[in-house]
């Protein structure tokens, strides 16, 4: 038998105000209104979204905002039925790289609705809760078209 | 180009559950093996190189402060290096930074984590902002899965294909670890145990994830004039490459891996290889999803796009093929994540000094280290020489 040697258990709990800045807040007050925003590269034509201050690949600011689509397809896609910390809801969670069209990047979100048959390329769209709260979660997930 | 760079050596603690020693004590496990193996003094060192995971996953922040005394670092400069999973190989090359510059001679770099102590998969989704992929990315299998299943649809392989050679490898793997005194988990399996087991993330089943270890490991750096005064046979560095991509995880393509493929070939520019399967005797892959393998398998140059599962159900990288990968038993066995790509380096530099023992690849002289950070952010590369 092994000694056994004392443990300290602790829980670090912060509090912490997180600036959204204008461009996410503005992007939350079209989820309000049920819209999704990006926002367009001058020089590379990328209409990206999230809405970003700052294109990426170009380093320049950008300050075009577009009402993007809320279809596309599904670039890839992962499931889990465990639980996990910081996991949105209860029960099957599943996540996928949506394409919406023509934006020139691939959008993180949930999928939902009957998933029997989705797969990579499926076609599919976003479903709203009732309430908006201005929160990326406004957007329930997406389904199957 | 810098000054040549020379690894004297290294020393691994037993990586496992550790709840016999304190985190400052457990670091210090890892440094005492060090200083033995390499016969380094440590009043003789110019500085010290520490690095693990952000502070949510120490429970203490800013750790080089607090393991301050078992780093041997009273009046020395401290260097810290956090990049995530790859902050080990991030180590390795601020230590081959500060050295090629001529600016130290001799240096301990430090790499650790303890992660049975807190809720290591919590702590990760403290590295998101809350904003917007906080909500998306929180799980790391969900990350590699999306990762595997766009590449095998790219490449049209079929699902089943793709399962066996992941399962080849998780086998490899888990039964080389018994050749790995330091390994964490080592197991013999067969494909029906691997291909049965529960599922984490699809297609991503049990044995193709790494455990949740505790763990350090330290290694000696030094110039070519201080590895002749210290007399013992070394590694030297032939190469390092490091490169990123955007922060958000839907702006780059994870397949036709940017920052992988790079990372690996400014390392073997500098190294002047041409062919990494015919030139590279062993690698060190970091591999915490036995998928994420495969692809690197590519994004590296060992094999073209789309050919990995094949190369790897015919035994290419297996411990005996052309191209042996990860004869450790790699993070897929062990991976205390701060410490894990330093020890990718480590293992690499015994390959190559002919010190691996039991996981020894007959003649190695030209090896990879490897080690993956943020998410899907970052990868690093070192190429190491017995020359
Ligand atoms: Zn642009």
């Amino acid at each position: 038998m092994s000694k056994e040697f004392s443990t300290f258990k602790k829980v670090i709990r912060l509090p912490h105000k997180y600036g959204a800045g204008p461009t996410f807040t503005r992007f939350y007050e079209g989820l309000k209104q049920g819209k999704i925003y990006g926002t367009k590269c001058p020089e590379c034509g990328d209409v990206l979204v999230p809405s970003r201050s700052m294109c990426p690949k170009c380093h320049v600011n950008l300050s075009e905002w577009v009402e993007v689509s809320q279809e596309g397809v599904i670039v890839s896609w992962a499931q889990t039925d465990k639980d996990f910390f910081g996991k949105p809801g209860q029960g099957t969670y599943t996540v996928a790289l949506i394409r919406l069209d023509a934006t020139g990047c691939d959008f993180l979100h949930l999928l939902g609705g009957n998933l029997s048959k989705v797969k990579t390329g499926s076609r599919v769209k976003a479903v709203w809760n009732e309430e908006k709260k201005g929160h990326m979660l406004d957007i329930k997930y997406f389904e199957p078209k | 180009m810098g000054k040549k760079v020379a690894i004297v050596g290294s020393g691994q603690t037993m990586h496992g559950r550790r709840f016999d020693l304190a985190y400052p004590e457990l670091v210090n496990e890892a440094i005492e093996s060090c200083l033995i193996n390499t016969g380094v003094d440590a009043k003789d060192l110019d500085g010290v190189v520490f690095g693990t995971m952000p502070s949510m996953m120490e429970g203490v922040a800013l750790t080089h402060f607090y393991f301050a005394d078992v780093l041997r670092a009273k009046g020395k400069p401290i260097l810290k290096t956090e990049t995530c999973g790859s902050t080990g190989v991030s180590l390795a090359i601020t230590a081959y930074y500060w050295i090629a510059s001529g600016m130290a001679d001799l240096l301990m770099v430090v790499g650790s984590e303890k992660m049975n102590e807190g809720d290591a998969q919590a702590t990760m989704t403290t590295i998101l902002e809350p904003f917007y992929q906080m909500y998306f990315i929180a799980g790391a299998p969900g990350v590699f899965s999306m990762q595997s299943q766009e590449w095998s649809v790219r490449f049209g392989i079929p699902e089943e294909k793709v399962r066996d050679a992941a399962t080849r490898l998780s086998i490899d793997h888990h039964n080389d670890a018994f050749g790995n005194p330091y390994a964490h988990i080592k197991q013999r399996l067969t494909p029906e145990q691997v291909n049965t087991a529960r599922i984490i993330t699809y297609p991503v089943r049990l044995w193709d994830v790494c455990p949740t270890s505790d763990g350090a490991c330290a290694m000696i750096f030094a110039s070519e004039k201080m590895a002749k005064k210290l007399g013992k046979k070394a590694a030297w560095v032939k190469g390092v490459g490091y490169s990123g991509e955007e922060y958000w995880f839907g702006d780059s393509d994870k397949v036709m891996w940017q920052s992988a493929i790079q990372a690996a070939k400014q390392a073997y520019d500098m190294a002047g290889i041409k062919n990494p399967r015919k030139e590279l005797d062993v690698a060190e892959v970091y591999n915490p999803f036995t998928f994420q393998e495969l692809l690197y398998y590519e994004c590296f140059g060992f094999c073209d796009f789309g050919q990995a599962c094949d190369l790897t159900l015919k035994g290419m990288f297996s411990k005996d093929g052309e191209l042996p990968c990860d004869p450790s038993g790699g993070t897929l066995c062990t991976n205390p994540i701060g410490a894990t790509g330093l020890i990718r380096v480590a293992e690499a530099a015994m390959q190559v000094t002919g010190q691996a023992g039991d996981h020894q690849i007959p003649g190695a002289k030209q090896a990879l280290a490897h080690a993956m950070g943020g998410v899907d952010q970052y990868n690093g590369v070192m190429i190491l020489g017995a020359k």
